[in-house]
């Protein structure tokens, strides 16, 4: 067991946690944030990339542990008083999502990409995004509104 | 996953003293959590070695290039040092798995696993590494020893790799389509005198072509390889490439290596 201290969507949360607990696990179980999702729990799909100190990183392939006294930002924290992150809004206009299970890994993924590229191309997206899974295969309308909100960031 | 005991070291005396026969490194974990967590390995302590300053960085001589074992992928591939001094290694991190894993994953933890089609050892091998260790220095072609077996003793850790800058080099990977892992890769490099043509996702371990090297040091052209029969013997065949496919894909990926130098 290990004192966890991190800065979790701006609020700070100091748990205890054994030493084996998964950041994803600790968000979920711990925190009751399960906005990020579990999928192939292998560092596959991608449905639970949340944010470490700005970057973007699979939460169920990084103990708690490792990132003790970072600020993570997960899919709840995108929000400013009860309005829709651009890229939320995005998806939700251009129907980036169909069953929605990769979604909050997907605009995590793509929120972190405009942070680093203004106006990344197709291409760009595309690659980006290779780390993302979405088995109801809604490529085409993922990268339409991630396209979008780079016209609104 | 099992439990285990989570340390944090401050630097590499720290780091090798927790060390026991039950215990891991850890950096960016890219291999040994989903490992562990598939419970193909497990440890008693996992030490982490992350948080130790002198392990990340980036140092460009006239001669060299040398990596903090700790440096992360995205790092290396956004370095314009890097960039300027050798472009292919600076590519061959921007191919790497997906941001995330760049952003998580380390060169001496890639190293230090010695994954047969890992990118970075082919890269060690071309450009005539050296690993410092917090004990020695070791040279790429006595480190990589089989798969998953490298020259490391149990505690000793990879402090930096020193890459010699070439002449011309170039690194051409066929990756799987899913996991970016080589199925096969190819890292030509021409130094003054010699060229190496690294090679990775073929065999059990990373290896210098010894017959490719020697047509490419007489003649540096794609012309001097081409249609080499290379002996598939010994080459992995798999659900993704047959023996003889990664044979012929050897040539074809030094082919092109060499025409981009």
């Amino acid at each position: 067991m290990g004192k966890i201290s991190l800065e979790v969507n701006g609020r700070k949360v100091e748990k205890e946690a054994p030493d084996n607990t998964l950041l994803s696990t600790f968000l979920r179980e711990h925190l009751q944030l399960t906005g990020t999702h579990i999928g192939c729990d292998t560092s596959q799909c991608g449905a639970c990339v949340v944010h470490v100190d700005g970057n973007s990183l699979k939460s169920c392939t990084a103990l708690a542990a490792d990132v003790n006294g970072s600020k993570v930002t997960t899919i709840e924290g995108l929000e400013t008083n009860g309005k829709m992150h651009p890229m939320q809004e995005a998806f939700k206009k251009l129907h980036g999502l169909q069953c929605g299970f990769c979604t909050p890994g997907m605009v995590m993924s793509a929120v972190d990409l405009l942070q680093k590229n203004k106006k990344p191309s197709d291409t760009e997206i595309r690659d980006w995004l290779e780390g993302n899974i979405c088995r109801c295969t809604g490529y085409q309308n993922i990268v339409a509104a991630v396209k979008e909100a780079a016209t609104k960031m | 996953m099992k439990d285990f005991n989570y340390h944090s070291a401050k630097d590499s005396k720290e780091a090798s003293k927790l060390a026991s026969s039950s215990s891991a490194f850890l950096a960016g974990g890219m291999t040994t959590i989903p490992s562990m967590k598939l419970g193909l390995a497990t440890y008693k302590d996992l030490i982490d070695i992350k948080n130790i300053k002198k392990l990340s960085g980036i140092k460009v001589s006239g001669k060299s290039v040398t990596i903090g074992a700790a440096t992360k992928h995205v790092e290396v591939s956004n370095s314009k040092d890097v960039k300027k001094a050798i472009p292919s290694l600076s590519s061959l991190a921007e191919g790497i798995g997906d941001p995330q894993v760049r952003n998580r994953g380390t060169i001496g933890g890639s190293i230090a696993n010695n994954d047969p089609s890992a990118d970075y050892p082919s890269a060690c091998i071309a450009l005539n590494a050296t690993i410092h260790t917090n004990e020695r220095k070791i040279e790429a072609a006595k480190f990589f020893k089989g798969m998953f077996e490298t020259a490391l003793k149990k505690g000793e850790l990879i402090e930096a790799i020193e890459f010699q800058i070439p002449e011309k080099s170039s690194y051409q990977k066929h990756p799987n389509p899913a996991s970016r892992y080589a199925i096969v890769g190819v890292y030509v490099a021409k130094h003054k005198g010699d060229v190496n043509v690294a090679v990775t996702g073929a065999k059990s371990c990373v290896y210098n072509d010894k017959e490719m090297s020697k047509a490419l040091s007489g003649n540096f052209s794609s012309s001097s390889i081409d249609g080499m029969d290379l002996d598939s013997s010994e080459m992995n065949t798999d659900m993704h490439a047959s023996a003889e496919f990664r044979a012929s894909l050897v040539v074809t990926q030094a082919k092109k290596a060499v025409d981009a130098c």
